[in-house]
């Protein structure tokens, strides 16, 4: 069996789509059936039959309450129950922890950040990047079962299979209090960085918190989010929350706009999953324009403004 | 509270991807390649166990490495910052440890520590970027874990911590023992120390324990491994970079705009 594990709220989104598919690529290589555990609500179990799913589970509880404790001891069960052999989940920040937890609760490996799954020789081998995205590993699971967290945007979505699955709920067990939620903070403002198809990001080059006010219309002009390196954020323009790379949000959009931004390996590590980066700088031979597939030699400060006046002239 | 700082020394992350390379035997860069540091996250979990120190909350602090000779640099530097005091478990560089068999060494060493309550982890090594240690240190502990924490204080018998949820920050009460996996934030910048404080921290020791002092013996270490690296290799990136010109900023924003509309890469919004 291969579990997938979704937190998707109401609906199967596009990364429980995403996992979905790889899901089903995986048992089908495997001769394995899929299930689908939705921690977010019965609608994303409710699709999941739809989407190549064998069984569907609802697990219900507050299950931030406790940290993950609760939701790591339902899945533990669950997959222990189905016999599961690989466990997918989307990776983001709450599966950083709970992917490890739970491949050790199991006696089983995990594997973090996976881009891709193939099979050999009856054994699934994932690919993950290593050392900031400056190379790549294949890695195999010594220990069964393997969970394994997916890169948004790395895995094509699942097909429609017309099919449907029977869908039972569960209850995630009580958690013993050693931790528990006091609040969740307001969400930052600006669309999110993980689902963002554009994504206008600054640097060092923008030269001020203006500069990033500037960001953010053009972001909007664009449908998309505004990103920043780490110099930005260190100088104070923009959140914590913004940071691509190495040390912040690994990102996978169609279209990167590097602004002002040289292309330090600690910046590239969070941007290999773009499909296109645009730099523009004014060092031509700035290392980001050896990653980029478009550049502008250019100050990205005037960039901008012209790129603003275009689009609002567009509206 | 006596809490421990699991520390790595890696391979600079800053080195450009151009001169990075990987060994097809050994299936890792090189020896030599570059010099070795304290890496990013690590920083930033020395640098909240500093902040605790200051705030009362911890009142003894122990640096802890499993490495290679080698990563007596980051020992030092945790000395130098007054850490108590700072424990290696060296082990040879050609074993490659994986995830699992680092956190076996840890956990044996953690046990033999005097009473820590408290263990603070890097969310992941800059190199490997497996991401597993501290929350297996945990699983095996049967201690909590909370994960991507930047900030935390005393209240009330037990830690308040702040730390990344998913598209919001969360506060969560944890009740010690625990360990916390650290992420960046610009408050958890690693501070400089003093020239006297490094220069005394040439002078203090270094506990150093073997795998077999720790109970470990080879067979068993072996034993503990779960990930087989089966390939490591740099991609080659072929990518021309197509430079857009014209004789002016307007120009060069409306070619810009047209060429990746021809690539079909910006569906703008209506």
């Amino acid at each position: 069996m291969i579990l997938a594990v979704t937190w998707d709220a109401e609906r199967l989104g596009p990364a429980g789509r995403e996992l979905m598919g790889a899901a089903a690529r995986l048992g089908a290589a495997l001769g394995a059936d899929v299930a689908l555990a939705s921690l977010g609500g019965p609608g994303a179990a409710e699709e999941a039959g739809g989407y190549g799913a064998a069984q569907a589970f609802v697990v219900e509880g507050d299950h931030a309450a406790s940290g993950n404790e609760g939701a790591l001891a339902a899945l533990a069960e669950l997959a222990r129950e189905l016999q599961a052999r690989v466990v997918l989940l989307p990776a983001d920040e709450r599966t950083a922890e709970v992917g490890p937890r739970l491949a050790e609760r199991l006696g089983g490996t995990a594997v973090l950040h996976a881009t891709a799954i193939d099979v050999s020789d009856g054994r699934p081998i994932f690919t993950k990047p290593v050392f900031g995205g400056k190379a790549l590993a294949t890695v195999a699971a010594a220990s069964e079962p393997v969970v394994a967290t997916l890169r948004r945007g790395a895995f094509a979505v699942a097909e429609a299979t017309g099919g449907t699955a029977a869908v039972s709920t569960r209850t995630a067990p009580a958690a013993d209090g050693a931790v528990e939620l006091v609040a969740t903070e307001a969400p930052p403002a600006g669309a999110s960085l993980e689902d963002a198809k554009v994504i206008v990001a600054g640097g060092a080059g923008i030269g001020n918190g203006d500069g990033f006010a500037e960001l953010e219309e053009l972001a909007r002009l664009l449908g998309g989010a505004v990103g920043a390196s780490l110099a930005a954020v260190d100088a104070g323009w923009a959140p914590p929350d913004r940071q691509v790379g190495l040390t912040g949000k690994v990102v996978s959009p169609d279209v990167y706009f590097a602004l002002g931004i040289s292309g330090a390996s600690q910046h590239l590590a969070g941007i290999g999953g773009a499909k296109a980066v645009v730099a523009v700088n004014t060092d031509p031979d700035a290392p980001i324009f050896a990653r980029a597939q478009l550049g502008v030699v250019m100050d990205c400060r005037t960039f901008v403004a012209a790129m603003l006046d275009r689009l609002r002239n567009a509206q | 509270m006596h809490a421990v700082v699991l520390l790595k020394q890696i391979l600079d992350w800053e080195l450009p991807p151009s001169t990075f390379r990987i060994d097809p035997e050994t299936k890792r860069p090189p020896d030599g390649l570059g010099p070795t540091l304290l890496g990013p996250f690590e920083q930033n979990a020395l640098e909240l166990a500093l902040q605790l120190r200051d705030a009362g909350v911890v009142d003894r602090l122990t640096a802890l490495v499993v490495g290679p000779a080698d990563s007596t640099d980051s020992l030092r530097k945790a000395l130098a910052l007054r850490a108590d005091e700072a424990v290696h478990v060296e082990v040879d560089p050609a074993e490659a440890l994986d995830p699992s068999q680092t956190a076996e060494l840890l956990v044996a060493a953690i046990r033999r520590l005097d009473a820590a309550e408290l263990v603070l982890a890097g969310r992941q090594a800059g190199d490997w970027d497996h991401g597993q240690v501290g929350y297996l240190v945990a699983e095996r502990l049967g201690w909590p874990a909370v994960g991507l924490v930047w900030h935390a204080e005393r209240s009330e018998g037990h830690l308040l911590v702040r730390r990344s949820g998913v598209g919001a920050d969360e506060q969560l009460a944890v009740r010690p023992p625990a360990v916390l996996t650290v992420t960046s934030h610009p408050s958890l910048k690693l501070r400089m120390g003093s020239v006297m404080d490094r220069m005394a921290a040439n002078k203090k020791a270094i506990t150093r324990w073997t795998p077999d002092e720790l109970g470990l013996a080879p067979g068993q270490l072996a034993a503990a491994r779960r990930l087989e690296l089966t390939a490591v290799w740099v991609p080659e990136v072929k990518r021309e970079c197509e430079l857009i010109e014209g004789e002016d900023a307007a120009t060069v924003a409306a070619r810009l705009l047209g060429r990746l509309d021809e690539l079909k890469l910006l569906t703008r919004p209506a």
